[in-house]
């Protein structure tokens, strides 16, 4: 196993660019401002046969990098991945045309795809009748799982390899994760990687998770989402992406480039257990896994970001987790970005983690709001509730994603010192 | 449909399928390919619009007539000449 202090700088892997597009902004100084000021992205939203339910809806100008006819050929996670793959690479102060674009991975996890597509062409056909000849030809390079990553390719000329990582809501880490081995294998230079999600805009998700007895409501949309509160009532589903630019710290430095964390622990593992409850013991082995590849200690984890859904046994089982890895660490700062956005599915993992690197700069955790009535079960004493904490200096980000399956995710960002 | 109208159901058909082109300028005579960026896939749409909006079938060895604008307003003309335009 690859450990931290032994680790070239041809081995080092940094994050150099970010793209983003969430219920509470389409840039990372939004995001991070809204974050910080606890404002919610969750609103009332319309979806097909179930009327009005809470949703994170995204509103970033799909325009500003492609076509019209672009946007209709494609999918919304198309366009959610190309709107954040291009901000990347700007805000990576690439020179675009001079980089070898065959050097080039694009590598997005994803919880599902081609649901929505789906959907919307059974809904057109039962207006003829059930016709299968005004069966859309798009339909299958919109639903073929590396849709997203491919519309990337297509629409920046990137001729290296591309697809999606399915890992139900552990995906957004494994974005990064897989781009980190890619370039330590030499297989890319510059990876592009994260999650991303349009599963709002299936009425499915919705229905399977109410059926679940999982899926959020309140009158309030704003309060809708309360992870760890005791008066939680489940999930807000919620759409968005979030895309980076990762690079061999060689690379990096011989570039200027601005660097915004360094990858230094990563771990997935499987719960082998239950196709949608999650374990605790397991999510516990995998932050360790994650711990180890840093070789670092639980106590020097600053902020964990968690991924608790609002979901009662979910929370609990991950505060259970948590509590096996950190015990009392009395400096580790817990918060939650489902509280503000929802779950953003195969964009979680990338949005909650990159909702946090700013910490490196302005040294604040961000909470996790809508916490007024903590969960005995979920009682740790380092949730940040509700006000942002000041940390002072932040060395170390844990980011929790997992998901149905029983599978867990777990990256460990450090603050980069040249 | 007079052919008037049927050229009118072409324009906004294609307003849909290639919506940042200026279709303003569209000359009859010259191939839809040579004059937009209208590539095989969009032209099948062009079919499927025709089947979904009007209930025309056209077998794909006839795809060939709608070519052009002109080529498609006269193979469409008798064949929806009983159709009401939905104006």
């Amino acid at each position: 196993m690859l450990t931290q202090p032994h680790l070239t700088d041809h081995e080092r892997i940094v994050i150099t660019g970010v793209g983003l597009t969430a219920p509470i902004g389409n840039s990372l100084p939004e995001f991070r401002g809204n974050l910080l000021e606890g404002r919610s992205g969750v609103v009332p939203f319309e979806t097909r046969y179930m009327g009005p339910v809470l949703a994170g809806v995204c509103r970033f100008d799909e325009l500003r990098y492609q076509k019209r006819k672009e946007v209709r050929r494609g999918t919304r996670a198309g366009s959610i991945s190309v709107y954040c793959a291009n901000e990347a690479v700007r805000d990576a102060r690439l020179d675009w045309p001079a980089v070898a674009k065959d050097r080039v991975g694009v590598y997005i996890g994803i919880t599902e795809h081609g649901n929505v597509e789906t959907e919307n062409e059974i809904f057109e056909i039962s207006k003829y009748g059930y016709d299968t000849a005004t069966w859309s030809h798009h339909h299958n390079p919109r639903t073929v799982a590396n849709n997203p990553a491919g519309e990337v390719t297509l629409g920046m000329g990137i001729t290296g390899p591309h697809y999606t990582l399915g890992a139900a809501c552990a995906a957004g880490n494994l974005g990064f994760i897989h781009g980190l081995q890619m370039l330590r294998l030499g297989e890319v230079d510059l990876a592009i990687v994260g999650g991303v999600s349009e599963s709002i805009h299936t009425f499915g998700i919705f229905a399977s998770f109410k059926s679940q007895g999982a899926l959020a409501s309140h009158a309030d949309p704003a309060k809708a989402s309360r992870p760890f509160d005791l008066d939680r009532n489940g999930i807000v589903v919620a759409e968005g992406g979030c895309l980076c630019t990762v690079e061999r710290l060689a690379d990096a430095r011989r570039r200027d480039a601005p660097i915004y964390a360094e990858i230094v622990g990563y771990g997935i593992n499987s719960d082998a257990t239950d196709f949608v409850l999650p374990h605790a013991s397991r999510q516990a082995e995998c932050m360790r896994l994650a711990l180890r590849r840093a070789a670092i200690g639980p106590e020097q984890i600053d902020i964990l970001s968690s991924h608790a859904t609002a979901t009662e046994q979910g929370d609990i089982e991950e505060c259970q987790a948590i509590r096996e890895v950190f015990g009392a660490a009395p400096r580790l700062a817990v918060n939650n970005t489902k509280s503000f956005i929802g779950h953003a599915m195969g964009a979680a993992g990338a949005l909650e983690l990159l909702g946090n690197i700013p910490a490196f700069q302005d040294g604040m955790a961000h909470a996790t709001i809508n916490l007024d009535r903590l969960d005995p079960a979920c009682g740790l004493p380092q949730i940040v509730a509700n006000t942002p904490r000041d940390m002072g200096q932040v060395n170390y980000i844990l980011n929790n994603s997992f998901g149905m399956l029983g599978i867990n995710s777990v990256v460990i960002v450090r603050r980069f010192t040249p | 449909m007079s052919p008037d109208e049927i050229r009118q159901a072409l324009l906004d058909i294609l307003a849909r399928i290639v919506p940042d082109e200026d279709l303003s300028l569209v000359d009859d005579d010259v191939p839809f390919r040579e004059q937009m960026e209208l590539d095989s896939m969009d032209f099948l749409d062009i079919v499927m619009e025709l089947r979904k909006q009007y209930r025309v079938q056209i077998p794909e060895d006839e795809y060939i007539h709608l070519n052009t604008m002109g080529g498609a307003v006269s193979y469409l003309v008798p064949r929806m000449k009983d159709i009401q335009s939905p104006a």
